[in-house]
């Protein structure tokens, strides 16, 4: 939902980030505003999966330039942890498992974490318990899944639906999905993208990283990007994802290499 | 981008480094018969175990200090330490109100109170303080149970008897270096003993503390469960911070007899040096029990947080048929520790059974080495034991090593043995950031779930400080 005068919640400014002296991002622009949910599109090594984690903090990308605003401050001086508590969401391409920490009680401190934030109670053992249960049903997955270690042994699909219903618990104002969709058979893609169809509100924005165009049709962006190189190269509505599934990503290498952009 | 990293931050000061002034009464220092004459007369003690000791002595100088584990540190100067110091005060109160109020409150700041109105509930409490002990609570309640939980002290003057009976027939008193030397100059600890049929009623605890900074300590510990009688017992041990460092050589014997069970705990907390290895505990421990009766259990469950230098191998001899030998262990070591421990299970009897689950961490750049011994004599028929030993590394300067012995006489004995070794990576950091956890809490989520299997077995009370215990020697160790 486009509405001008939402609220500018990501403000990425011509941002560079590199990962072991490798440029990778090479100066992307990116507003996203309330209520909207943005595709970025692109070939492997184009730098999308970079962008998310870059978002979120991670310790290996260093940003070597730029400036990205979160609600009008500096995102990129906050800890991960910070910037989960404020609202930034990443939803990973390939969750981590974490043996012996238990996902029940993983969700209740991580939840936690950001109601604190919020100036909300936190909810001890029981009540979160409840509070669990009733936003299993976000992604329907099984409570069985609350007494197992985080991500120990889960299918690629029981972990992606274990990222939404964190997603769900933490009632993010930003959420970026990287690569939600891969690895999902069909069943289990409309579930997690029915769960992410569910928690999209005017209040918050979506950011979708996809190599596919078929995730777009199980839930509708406003705006799709498509990075190359390590920049946003074009911007368009549904149909650039549609046009991206007809001809492909060659006229994009095109265009890169027309404007000597190698891609790294 | 983490701002947080292991070289920057400086460890949690230990909390328990403060000490007491307190008039000590202190022999010389330096190790003689002589000295070991004059423990045994301020102790006032029969001649049987005069004799005990000196013939222990007599042997420890014939021993050579053992070199064989993986423990670098500078040599002990036996005749450097003070084998007896007491706080002066008369006799062993009667009541508590006659302690000195310093003592009490030396246990009050360790949160081990004493006094009637704030000691814990459901847990009786040996208090050790240097080479004495101060006060036992619960006296009077466990022994109208026929239960017996005192001072080794008073037991050798209250009950001669059955001290003669057990002491040092688990560990004799010429049994390896350390033992032998405690075995000469112990000079307190504590004795339980729990008639047949009987189940303590409620969990007993010797808390040790190390005050004077020239003093070892050498306690004795001494259980013993006859037919059918089960206890619970967990010891505590924490010591101030001094730039030198203090001998400790322990002994604990167990005793199990037909369908007994003793299940024993350590919280190991002794002080562990700075972050460059300048002082702390040496701790050269034996403890070992003995699965004398039919059917009897043996459980070890240590939490080894503490010390400079850990050589301990809580062991079991599993002599009756069908005996059940435990040992659940974490051991951590941060800075510049170094601990070499593990365990024995000597299988004799028909059927007797083992496990072994011990969690090392290892971050600075400490040392951690598991040693254990599973042998299987002839006569043990379906004998089994499952050993299961799993290292956790924290920074790449930490060391960790898995020494495991196995030797079986008997075709027909099951043993399994698994092992692993894992790192707490990057990318699980970052997740767990990445859901509002902060960095340290994420560490040590990771390091308590690493070490959920050996902290359930611990009494209900201590497992959450077993946590927090942890969590607090990790701090700033990671980056």
């Amino acid at each position: 939902m486009i509405r001008p005068d939402a609220e500018l919640l990501l403000d990425i400014n011509d941002l560079h980030a590199s990962v072991e002296a490798q440029p990778i991002l090479n100066g992307v622009n990116l507003q996203v505003r309330a209520g909207e949910i943005h595709a970025v599109m692109g070939r492997n090594g184009s730098g999308k999966s970079t962008l998310s984690k870059v978002l979120a903090g991670h310790p290996a990308y260093r940003v070597t330039g730029g400036s990205v605003r979160y609600r009008g401050s500096d995102l990129l001086e906050l800890e991960p942890e910070e910037r989960s508590r404020l609202g930034v969401f990443l939803g990973f391409q390939y969750p981590v498992e974490i043996p012996g920490v238990s996902n029940l009680e993983f969700l209740r401190v991580s939840s936690n974490a950001r109601r604190q934030q919020q100036g909300l109670e936190e909810l001890d053992t029981f009540d979160f318990d409840d509070h669990v249960r009733e936003r299993l049903s976000v992604v329907q997955m099984d409570p069985a899944f609350l007494e197992r270690s985080v991500n120990e042994g889960f299918s690629g699909g029981e972990k992606k639906r274990n990222e939404i219903l964190q997603m769900a618990l933490l009632n993010p104002v930003v959420s970026i999905l990287d690569e939600t969709d891969s690895g999902l058979d069909i069943d289990a893609l409309r579930i997690v993208a029915g769960g992410v169809n569910q928690l999209a509100t005017p209040e918050n924005a979506t950011l979708l990283i996809t190599h596919y165009q078929r995730l777009l049709d199980e839930i509708t962006p406003d705006y799709v990007h498509v990075m190359a190189a390590g920049r946003i190269l074009r911007t368009g509505g549904r149909e650039l994802a549609l046009e991206l599934e007809k001809t492909g990503y060659d006229w994009v290498d095109e265009e890169v290499a027309s404007t000597g952009q190698g891609v790294a | 981008m983490t701002s947080v990293s292991t070289r920057d931050l400086v460890s949690q000061p230990y909390k328990y480094g403060f000490v007491t002034d307190i008039e000590t009464e202190k022999i010389a220092k330096g190790l003689s018969e002589d000295v070991v004459r004059l423990i045994s007369s301020k102790k006032e003690e029969p001649q049987f175990l005069l004799d005990f000791r000196l013939r222990a002595y007599r042997h420890w100088l014939t021993l050579e200090e053992p070199d064989w584990a993986a423990l670098g540190y500078s040599a002990i100067d036996y005749q450097n330490i003070i084998y007896y110091a007491a706080p002066r005060q008369q006799e062993k109160k009667a009541s508590l109100d006659e302690v000195d109020p310093k003592l009490l409150e030396t246990f009050d700041k360790l949160g081990i109170p004493l006094s009637e109105q704030k000691r814990l509930s459901n847990v009786a409490v040996d208090a050790v303080f240097d080479s004495v002990s101060i006060a036992t609570t619960y006296r009077e309640k466990l022994a109208e149970h026929g239960v017996i939980f005192c001072s080794i002290s008073e037991a050798v003057k209250e009950y001669p008897e059955l001290v003669e009976r057990y002491m040092g027939t688990v560990v004799p008193g010429n049994d390896n270096y350390f033992a032998a030397l405690n075995s000469a100059v112990f000079s307190d600890g504590s004795f339980v003993f729990i008639p047949k049929g009987v189940e303590c009623p409620m969990e007993l605890s010797t808390y040790f503390r190390i005050n004077s900074g020239d003093t070892g300590q050498f306690e004795r510990t001494l259980i013993v469960a006859e037919e059918g009688a089960s206890v619970s017992y967990l010891e505590g041990c924490t010591a101030p911070m001094f730039d030198t460092n203090q001998l400790h050589a322990a002994v604990v014997e167990l005793v199990a007899l037909d369908d007994a069970s003793i299940k024993y705990s350590t919280v190991q907390n002794w002080y562990a040096g700075d972050e460059n290895g300048v002082g702390g505990i040496y701790n050269f421990v034996t403890k070992r029990g003995q699965c004398r009766g039919a059917r009897s259990r043996i459980s070890w469950t240590q939490v080894e947080t503490g010390s400079a230098i850990t050589w301990k191998y809580p062991s079991c001899v599993l002599q009756g048929a069908d005996s059940v030998g435990e040992f659940y262990s974490v051991a951590l070591t941060n800075n510049c520790q170094q601990a070499d421990t593990g365990t024995k299970m000597i299988h004799l009897g028909a059927r007797t059974r083992s496990t072994i689950v011990s969690k090392g961490i290892s971050a600075g750049r400490s040392s951690n080495s598991y040693r254990g011994l599973v042998q299987i004599a002839p006569g043990a028929k379906g004998a089994r034991n499952y050993s299961q030993c799993d290292s956790m590394l924290i920074g790449d300067e930490a060391a960790a090593n898995t020494y495991p012995y196995i030797r079986s006489q008997q075709p027909q004995a099951a043993i399994e043995h698994e092992a692993s070794t894992c790192r707490i990576s990057e990318d699980q950091l970052f997740y767990l950031q990445s859901r509002g956890i902060g960095f340290e809490e994420a560490v040590s989520m990771m390091v308590s779930g690493f070490c959920r299997d050996v902290f359930n077995q611990l009494p209900m009370e201590f497992a959450a400080e077993a946590d927090k215990l942890l969590a607090l020697k990790l701090e700033g160790s990671v980056g």
